[in-house]
């Protein structure tokens, strides 16, 4: 099984050479990554969860433990939980981060409510906030990318 | 009336897939709430919609009321269905659908309450005139006669402080009586320091009968009888309807003792009553309601023409049942075996992992309720059913043959499964003659796995 650590190794080395696309395949694992401004970098915009946005090829689903995965502009944040979530502590108050901010893996960048409780969603990975990919206030599942993260 | 539109299915597998092609047929959306490992089952692509509910163990997902509640308003359901296990019998859910302004598609929460703990549940039978196990307490030999007596042999002592079968004696004969209450008053008293003992009458041949009951709160019914006796540690594995070798007098008690329990706790939805019956005796007793749709459900669907999950629905939107008691009528015989993902011959050891290829075609007589499809995975987290195949005659030996043929035709490579187990229960001539009771599949299995390497 690939760990967390194992993929980051592997963006680590995609980040550090001039390849555009890398697939990877072993055993019924198939892995494809395309860094921005290479073809199709497209990813869904439905991105239904972390592993997901990974594209997968089927028949071969693999459930990598919400990971913080590499994509267009920076590492994905999964949701822990489904629930709605809040970019700031409270309506109206100030985001609990904005592009551009350096953020360290305790840092908390939202807020993820279910039935009235309130559990804060650490960044998870050091770096600078690309942006947030889930809208304030909005239902996300278990999984889904809460902010994009820029390692470092 | 408050008419459905979209619902969402908190529930896995076959059950989720049952209720999609019923919301289908009636033009209802449906999002299904999956685990993370479930995210690309059958249900899960079928569904309008299919939202993550959390990682794969189910207390994380499945059973996580709040993601539940929060994943059904985020997506714009209406209501919730929670098919069975997991928490469709859970009062906390049902009370938070209340809450959140969703109609939780069951029964209501008190309904709920009033079956869901034993104690209860049995008060309610007895308030309703419904038998239970005969019994009586006892503190001296004459008490303890006087109850033999008024209930007759064989008896069980049990200890009205026990459990764990400490202070729990049989008696067969009055001779006995003496001696064995004196042991199990000293066990009583040695293992819980209270010597209060209890006599129950014991069942030496049992069958599981119970009743399939459909009610709009105002209108009680019943939809017949189904028996499942054929279980193993407690687990049913062949269920049918309707019950064979049942006297008439004893099946219409079964009904009626059904609907008065209904009846009695104002049951408002889809459920059933389960019974003992004591075939010796020839009498029942009551053991529980199960206030769900079942996994044998089908059975009942094959015989009565009706669709369950839609009168469920039905009674969900408020709608006063159309049906009456009298038009409600029986046709031919059905069966059903449960295919799990288990090997037979390996201690009923599960068999996780991804099927490659899964045919179950259409014979006449057969319906097949699955998940699987070529390419599926069975994870490892969730129980190890992957398909029921029901199989619908004229007669109880028509229906038999059907499922034998299914059981030589239907494919399903990647695991392994416990169709051997089937077709050997199917080709027994004890189970031919009908009305085996419940300690049948345990004394059938060890002439199956003496038969195989």
């Amino acid at each position: 099984m690939i760990t967390r650590s194992d993929i980051d190794d592997i963006l680590k080395l995609i980040d550090g050479s001039d390849f555009l696309e890398l697939k990877l395949e072993m055993g019924d694992l198939k892995l494809e990554v395309r860094r921005p401004g290479a073809a199709s970098v497209a990813l869904p915009s439905t991105s239904v969860s972390a592993a997901s946005a990974v594209p997968v090829a089927r028949p071969a689903p693999v459930a990598v433990a919400a990971p913080v995965v590499a994509s267009g502009g920076g590492s994905e944040v999964p949701a822990p939980l489904l629930g709605i979530f809040w970019h700031a502590p409270r309506p109206g108050a100030d985001p609990f981060v904005k592009p551009g901010d350096r953020v360290t893996a305790d840092t908390v960048i939202g807020i993820i409510e279910v039935m009235k409780l309130m559990n804060s969603v650490p960044a998870g990975v050091a770096g600078v906030v690309v942006a947030y990919a889930a809208p304030n206030g909005e239902m996300v599942e278990h999984g889904q990318t809460l902010i994009r993260i820029q390692p470092e | 009336m408050t008419p459905i539109r979209r619902i969402f299915i908190a529930n896995r597998g076959e059950i989720a897939v049952r209720v999609i092609r019923t919301a289908r047929e009636l033009g209802l959306e449906t999002v299904l709430g999956t685990s993370a490992a479930d995210r690309d089952s059958l249900g899960a692509k079928l569904a309008t919609r299919a939202v993550v509910l959390g990682p794969a163990a189910s207390k994380d997902s499945y059973l996580n009321i709040g993601a539940v509640i929060e994943a059904a308003k985020g997506t714009g359901c209406d209501a919730v269905h929670p098919g069975y296990g997991f928490l469709s019998e859970n009062r906390v859910l049902a009370e938070a659908c209340a809450a959140a302004g969703l109609i939780f598609i069951g029964p209501s929460p008190d309904n709920l309450a009033a079956v869901g703990d034993k104690l209860t549940a049995r008060g309610h039978a007895e308030a309703a005139g419904v038998p239970l196990v005969p019994g009586g307490n006892a503190s001296t030999l004459a008490e303890a006669e006087a109850v033999a007596t008024r209930i007759g042999y064989p008896i069980l002592i049990k200890a009205v402080a026990g459990g764990g079968g400490k202070g729990m004696k049989r008696v067969d004969q009055p001779a006995d009586l003496g001696p064995q209450l004196s042991m199990a008053m000293a066990e009583a008293s040695a293992a819980f320091g209270d010597d209060r003992v209890y006599l129950e009458r014991f069942v030496t041949v049992g069958r599981h009968v119970e009743v399939q009951i459909i009610s709009d709160g105002v209108t009680v019914l019943h939809a017949g009888e189904r028996d499942c006796s054929v279980q193993r540690r407690y687990q049913k594995l062949v269920e049918e309807a309707p019950a064979p070798n049942l006297s008439p007098a004893l099946r219409q008690g079964l009904l009626d003792a059904a609907v008065a329990y209904a009846r009695h706790i104002g049951y408002r939805s889809l459920g059933t009553v389960e019974f003992l019956v004591d075939v010796p005796r020839n009498s029942f007793y009551f053991l529980e309601m199960n206030a769900r749709i079942q996994v044998e459900h089908p059975v009942t669907e094959a015989v009565t023409g009706l669709d369950l999950i839609a009168q469920q629905i039905a009674i969900a939107e408020g709608r006063p049942l159309f049906l009456q008691q009298d038009n409600l009528t029986l046709k031919g015989h059905a069966i059903e075996c449960r295919l799990n993902a288990e090997d037979v011959f390996r201690d009923f050891r599960p068999s996780p992992g991804r099927v490659t290829l899964a045919w179950f075609p259409s014979l006449p007589g057969l319906r097949v309720d699955t998940h699987m499809t070529p390419g599926a995975m069975i994870p490892p987290y969730y129980d190890s059913m992957v398909a029921k195949l029901i199989a619908h005659g004229p007669t109880r030996a028509e229906a038999i043959a059907t499922l034998q043929k299914a059981l030589k035709v239907c494919i399903l490579q990647g695991i392994t499964t416990n169709a051997p187990l089937h077709q050997a229960i199917l080709a027994d001539p004890v189970f031919q003659a009908g009305g085996v009771d419940t300690s049948y599949l345990a004394g059938l299995l060890p002439y199956l796995t003496k038969a195989q390497p």
